[in-house]
């Protein structure tokens, strides 16, 4: 059904967000000889396979000891190391907050805590793995920095571009195999917004997963006659203020989407940018208040509303409050 | 930095007492019985045992590094960090006041020099210990890490996943010390969880362990830390078991958990400092 749209973007293949960190962990650490691993029994599953390979001297299996690593991490930049640890996304915020907050964060330590199989998309596994809160957790963060892009093209990009950043960074992926619709050269900046469908009516600020999901229903809406921009915000924090309130200075409402809970994710970003600045009608996309359960990851995003059709359907209330 | 002789450090341990003493008894708060029992093993260190530069410089490399994890006896650190040239003797008068860089528990955020990650919630400090290890093997740099923990810290899993991985990765420029003064916030050790044996616990995981039975004779500090060091670069990793006594240095403070997060009022203060008279300069 999606193909029959006529979307701005288009894709000819689809391809894991995790790859795009383990390909873009290989380049990284070419290029910079300071860059390490960490890996807590799941090499396989974040793709640092191939880093292992090439730089057996710079990189550690940590076993199942997820607070241990975040902690050799942060010991490691002290003699300049660039670590960045590996594990699902849950093992690596909610579990080991206190060690991010104590010898991360507030210690400032140049760590890049990099988690795959964020949100319902891991799929079967369920909700003990499925988590939809580390956006927050991470953003509550004083000198963190929080990033969920939305392909494998755009992860990998991000992976290069946190290894020259001087500062904590959650890097948050996916298991499931996604479009490729970003461009395979695109410079990644982080902390800059980036608009990739002009538009006049509604805006559609989407991070992660749910960037692909907006771009469909860009087209859907277009079919109804109504023009939604939408911006990829693949950088939560620093959230790029100025390009939020540049596009609904245009269109006048809004709606987020966003592969995690509604409370403390993207859309409350946002929505505090906006009662600051500039209150417009807003609607938001994503998890109510819900934790997960087993299913396809399809499956999973339509039961917990997470596909263009809800896009579409938010947008379409955000212009009736206008 | 010259190493100072067994008289002179001595004569360190009673000033850095002195200043234990007089910081917290000026916020009246602040944890003097743990920091008066690892005196002689931090004016060891500082002034005996680590080849460190006090011109700091947060990666440490070509120098040995401390790591504190029990992060509450910031006094004795504190004073020792100034005494031996990190930053002036006056600023000890700032700790724990607003906008002191000499937070309640160590910090970075205000670029104390001399200290290199945050710590205070327990369990965390071997982990960073064993990665700047590491850091340090890759960058061909042959000086040692040390840590130092507290006993009631042991009951913390992070600590044991900390220790497996140490043997495992055969992280040997690395030696460990716990603070064994027995006690902790709910009372004793051993009647709030029995650490049981920690010398068969350390060699069951994979390390050496030596034992210093009276941490608080400078001599014996000094002779372990030696025998420790000998050990270093035989694919193991190294812990020194320190006994100590809390509050050593003051009688009515010596050997109670009484005053692990207590400060001394005006009288009791004046008693104490009546006990240790060695001074090389009150700030």
């Amino acid at each position: 059904m999606e193909k029959t749209l006529n979307t701005k973007f288009t894709y000819t293949e689809k391809k894991d967000t995790r790859s795009g960190f383990g390909d873009g962990l290989l380049e990284a650490g070419r290029k910079n000889p300071e860059v390490v691993g960490l890996c807590a029994d799941l090499i396989g599953s974040l793709k640092m396979g191939a880093f292992q390979k090439e730089f057996p001297d710079r990189f550690f299996q940590v076993g199942i000891a997820e607070a241990n690593m975040m902690g050799l991490a942060a010991g490691m930049t002290i003699g300049g190391k660039i670590p960045f640890t590996g594990t699902f996304a849950n093992f690596s915020t909610g579990r080991v907050y206190d060690q991010i907050r104590q010898s991360i964060a507030y210690s400032g330590k140049n760590v890049k805590i990099c988690a795959s199989h964020a949100g319902v998309t891991l799929g079967e596994d369920g909700a003990t793995h499925q988590i939809l809160e580390d956006i927050g957790m991470m953003k509550m963060l004083p000198h963190m920095t929080v990033i969920n892009p939305c392909d494998y093209n755009q992860t990998k990009a991000a992976t290069m571009a946190i290894a020259e950043h001087d500062g904590p960074v959650y890097l948050r992926f996916g298991r499931p195999s996604w479009p490729i619709f970003t461009d395979s050269n695109q410079k990644f900046e982080i902390g800059k917004a980036w608009k990739m469908i002009d538009g006049k009516d509604v805006t559609i600020f989407a991070t992660g997963h749910l960037v692909w999901e907006a771009v469909v229903a860009e087209a859907m809406l277009a079919e109804e006659g109504i023009s939604a921009e939408v911006i990829n915000i693949h950088t939560i924090k620093p959230l790029d203020e100025e390009a939020i309130l540049e596009s609904v200075a245009k269109t006048g409402c809004c709606v987020s989407a966003e592969e995690h809970q509604l409370n403390g994710g993207l859309g409350d970003s946002i929505a505090q940018t906006l009662v600051r600045n500039n209150p417009v009608p807003m609607e938001f996309v994503g998890v109510d208040d819900s934790f997960g359960e087993s299913g396809t990851p399809m499956d999973l995003m339509k039961k917990y509303g997470l596909k263009a059709e809800n896009i579409v359907e938010k947008a379409k209330k955000a212009l009736a409050r206008k | 930095m010259e190493k100072l002789s067994i008289d002179q450090l001595n004569k360190t341990c009673s000033q850095v007492r002195r200043d234990i003493l007089r910081m917290v008894h000026a916020v009246n708060s602040g944890h003097p019985g743990g920091s008066l029992g690892c005196t002689e093993f931090f004016v060891a260190l500082y002034f005996n045992q680590m080849e460190h530069n006090t011109n700091f410089d947060m990666n440490g490399k070509n120098e040995d590094l401390f790591f504190l994890s029990n992060g509450h006896i910031s006094p004795v650190w504190y004073s020792v960090l100034a005494r031996s040239g990190y930053f002036s003797v006056e600023e000890l008068a700032t700790f724990r006041k607003i906008d002191s860089r000499l937070q309640g528990h160590p910090t970075t955020e205000e670029n104390l020099p001399g200290i290199r990650i945050a710590s205070g919630s327990l369990g965390q400090g071997l982990s960073a210990g064993i990665g700047a290890a590491q850091a340090k093997k890759i960058n061909g740099d042959d000086k040692t890490v040390f840590v130092l923990m507290g006993d009631g810290e042991q009951q913390e899993g992070q600590v044991w996943e900390a220790a497996m991985y140490a043997a495992h990765h055969k992280v040997d420029n690395l030696i460990a010390t716990i603070d064994l003064n027995r006690q902790q916030i709910d009372g004793l050790t051993v009647d709030v969880m029995d650490l049981q044996d920690l010398r068969k616990k350390y060699e069951a995981f994979g390390w050496e362990v030596v034992e210093t039975k009276n941490g608080n004779d400078i001599e014996e500090v000094v002779s372990v830390i030696e025998k420790a060091k000998s050990l270093l670069g035989n694919g193991k990793p190294v812990m020194n078991l320190l006994h100590t006594e809390m509050g050593y240095g003051v009688d009515f403070m010596v050997g109670t958990h009484k005053w692990h997060g207590v400060a001394p009022n005006d009288e009791q203060l004046e008693n104490a400092l009546g006990q240790l008279e060695e001074t090389l300069g009150d700030y």
